[in-house]
């Protein structure tokens, strides 16, 4: 045990896994840190550093110098093609983790992940499996403007058959990444981006962490917050400013999307009869209001308050400092909405 | 090319199975008996049956909407595909497929393929499984010249190119995407002038000529299997019907399927070929042809009765790790 970064904990899985499995192989833009070709009859071989990136974020880092060129394969920008190509490759037998280097291009290569890796093992009568991770990035906080910084992970639940995973801290990475791996459907690992160094005690040793088994974070009585990703921090920070108040929150990561682990949510909801929802993503059609109608539906009963989902509004993600950290949900904001439901 | 006797005689049982499956298809697509969009194969036979004359077990076949006709070319089971056309419990994909994603993974005959183009993409990717496991094997992507005009494709060709797959890309140019013609449609009318930009070999062929196809194709078929990478193949043909059946075509000249018919049609000019030269004798093939007749009776007979899937089925294999 170690303390190790989340970036770092990503990595070490890769390193882990691609050791166990020779049919891992990762594909994406640098991730073999900028290949060079062996010379074109324009001119010869560049002579700059070999894997100077390591991957646009640093996370496969030293993974070709392993596993060699045959394994850690760079794309050309081509996300429509070569994650076709993960799937006709995971269909094929291999158990590729490609990069789709910004969730927000799902815009690209939208239809290979909708229409290819999700349908293909339902419509050919299950006689295939699609063992593929697609790691992406997610979230704002980079000032990095709208084209880099959404948090897409309600998008990818919408469609029936992929598996989307959100890991909140540095060893929930590592055990959700072994799962995504080992599982034999398409899984969408949504990385966030402003998680990427943060730091805590990792096991060495390679473990597994279920999917749709949502971690508690908190127990309290009084009000069940949800919330995904880095906004568990967030509702971990709004719990302990509650809890100074004398109010008593259970905090719970579910971890996935898809599969969603509505029986904790609907149990800890049947104990607090409160219940606030946390998240990055837009307002409109995601998982935050998809948890309310849930819980609306199954725990009506027990429900004392009306829920509240803090979410960004339905706007675009502003590079301005200010204006970007107007947009993301932040702890004052989660101890606003629960302040309001507390009277009730 | 191996132009031995029992070679040939697969070759003509091979296209006359699917003509007369399309035939046959054209005919009962009217009762209303079969559900959804059919795109029939009609008149490109000798395109699938010639490239899959040089596939061995270890190759990948992708292949597109217009899947009857390349499905029965490699193999895939006459009265399954029929099944999966009715969508009945015993088909191919169990009914969740239909007509235009017929999909056999034992004879790696891989289907994905209604969004045009996708195939090109997926066929870089069981390159590079069979790469891997260095068994020789090759991926084929057939796509429409209508869908070679989708972003995938070219992205697809650049990447084959880039990681010097074992892929062949056979586009299979008809004359029409839907109602659009490939004059229109194809900036320059020169389809496979694109491979060039892409740094690999390219040839056009007579798609209603079975020997030129088989030719062409064994060519690219051998260059990827040394390790030379990826090829592009145009075969030009036509289709005997509409887009889907149902299609009035009035998009097409008048006489356009009519002269096809009299002069270009793959199965009467192997025919021709095949006696002429005294390689096949007509008696052997009007044997097949009976043969032939017999099969696509039972199959459709045995589809037409079969039962759909259970209504469980639809939650069945939404996923493959339950969690
Ligand atoms: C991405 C996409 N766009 C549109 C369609 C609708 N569509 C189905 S078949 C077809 C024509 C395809 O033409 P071509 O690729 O030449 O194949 P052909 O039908 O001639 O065999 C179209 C436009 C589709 N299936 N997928
Ligand atoms: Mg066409």
């Amino acid at each position: 045990m170690r303390e190790k970064s989340y970036r770092n904990a990503i990595r070490e899985t890769l390193y882990q896994e691609m050791g166990r499995d020779p049919d891992i192989i990762l594909i994406g833009e640098d991730v073999a840190g900028g290949a060079q070709s062996e010379g074109t009859k324009n001119g010869p071989k560049k002579g700059g550093e070999e894997d100077a990136w390591g991957g646009p974020m640093g996370v496969t880092k030293g993974l070709i110098g392993e596993y060699g060129k045959q394994r850690v394969l760079d794309a050309p920008i081509s996300e429509a093609a070569f994650i076709g190509a993960a799937i006709g490759a995971a269909a094929a037998g291999l158990r590729p983790v490609t990069e789709l280097m910004f969730n927000d291009f799902l815009g690209v290569c939208c239809d290979q992940i909708v229409n290819q890796a999700a349908k293909y093992h339902y419509m050919f009568g299950g006689q295939d499996t699609i063992p593929l991770t697609i790691r992406t990035t997610m979230g704002a906080g980079l000032r990095i403007s709208a084209q880099h910084s959404q948090s897409l992970h309600s998008v990818f639940t919408h469609f029936a058959g992929l598996k989307v995973a959100l890991p909140s801290t540095p060893y929930e990475a590592k055990g959700l990444l072994t799962t995504a791996i080992r599982d034999n459907d398409p899984v969408i690992f949504c990385e966030h981006k402003m998680l990427y160094r943060m730091r805590e005690d990792v096991p060495d040793e390679s473990y597994s962490i279920p999917f749709g088994e949502a971690r508690f974070v908190m127990d309290g009585e009084d009000v069940t917050i949800v919330a995904f990703s880095r906004m568990v921090h967030v509702a971990t920070d709004a719990a302990k400013i509650l809890a100074k108040q004398g109010i008593k929150c259970t905090v719970i990561d579910p971890r996935t999307t898809s599969p969603l682990d509505t029986e904790s949510i609907f149990d800890s909801v049947d104990e607090t009869g409160r219940l606030v929802i946390v998240d990055e993503g837009g307002p409109r059609c995601g998982i935050a209001s998809d948890i309310s109608a849930m819980v609306a539906d199954e725990v009506f009963h027990a429900l004392k308050a009306p829920i509240k989902c803090v979410t960004p509004p339905y706007a675009l993600i502003p590079a301005a400092p200010n204006l970007e950290d107007l947009y993301v949900p932040d702890a004052a904001k989660v101890v606003a909405a629960v302040l309001g439901i507390m009277d009730a | 090319m191996n132009n031995n006797q029992s070679q040939l005689l697969w070759a003509y049982r091979t296209m006359q199975t699917i003509r007369m499956f399309e035939e046959r298809m054209h005919e009962v697509f009217t009762t209303g008996e079969v559900p959804g969009f059919v795109h029939l194969y009609a008149g490109q036979e000798a395109c699938a049956v010639g490239v899959c004359a040089n596939l061995a077990d270890v190759d990948y076949f992708h292949i597109t909407h217009r899947a009857h006709g390349p499905a029965i070319a490699r193999g895939a089971d006459v009265t399954a595909v029929a099944l999966e056309i009715y969508c009945r419990a015993d088909g191919l994909c169990r009914g969740r497929g239909g007509s235009a994603h017929l999909h056999d993974a034992a004879k790696k005959i891989i289907g994905a393929n209604s969004g045009v183009g996708s195939g090109a993409a997926l066929a870089c990717g069981s390159a590079l499984a069979t790469r891997h496991r260095g068994d020789g094997g090759i991926a084929v992507a057939l796509v429409g010249e209508g869908g070679a005009n989708q972003g995938v494709v070219s992205e697809a060709l650049n990447l084959a190119s880039v990681w010097k797959l074992p892929v062949v890309f056979v586009f299979e140019n008809n004359g029409y995407a839907e109602a659009t013609s490939a004059d229109y449609a194809i900036a320059g009318g020169n389809l496979s002038a694109r491979a060039s930009g892409f740094a690999m070999p390219e040839a056009i062929v007579d798609g209603s000529d079975y020997f030129a196809v088989s030719a062409s194709f064994a060519k690219a078929a051998e260059r990827a299997r040394a390790g030379g990478g990826p090829s592009f193949l145009e075969v030009r043909n036509l289709r005997m019907f509409g887009h889907y059946e149902g299609d009035a075509q009035k998009y097409r000249p008048p006489g356009e399927v009519a002269d096809y018919r009299e002069n270009k049609d793959c199965l009467k000019l192997f025919r021709a070929k095949v006696t002429s030269e005294n390689w096949l004798d007509a008696a052997e093939l009007d044997t097949i042809d009976q043969d032939v007749a017999k099969l696509i009776d039972a199959a459709y007979e045995t589809a037409r009765n079969a039962p759909l899937p259970d209504p469980e089925e639809l939650m069945h294999s939404v996923f493959a790790t339950e969690c």
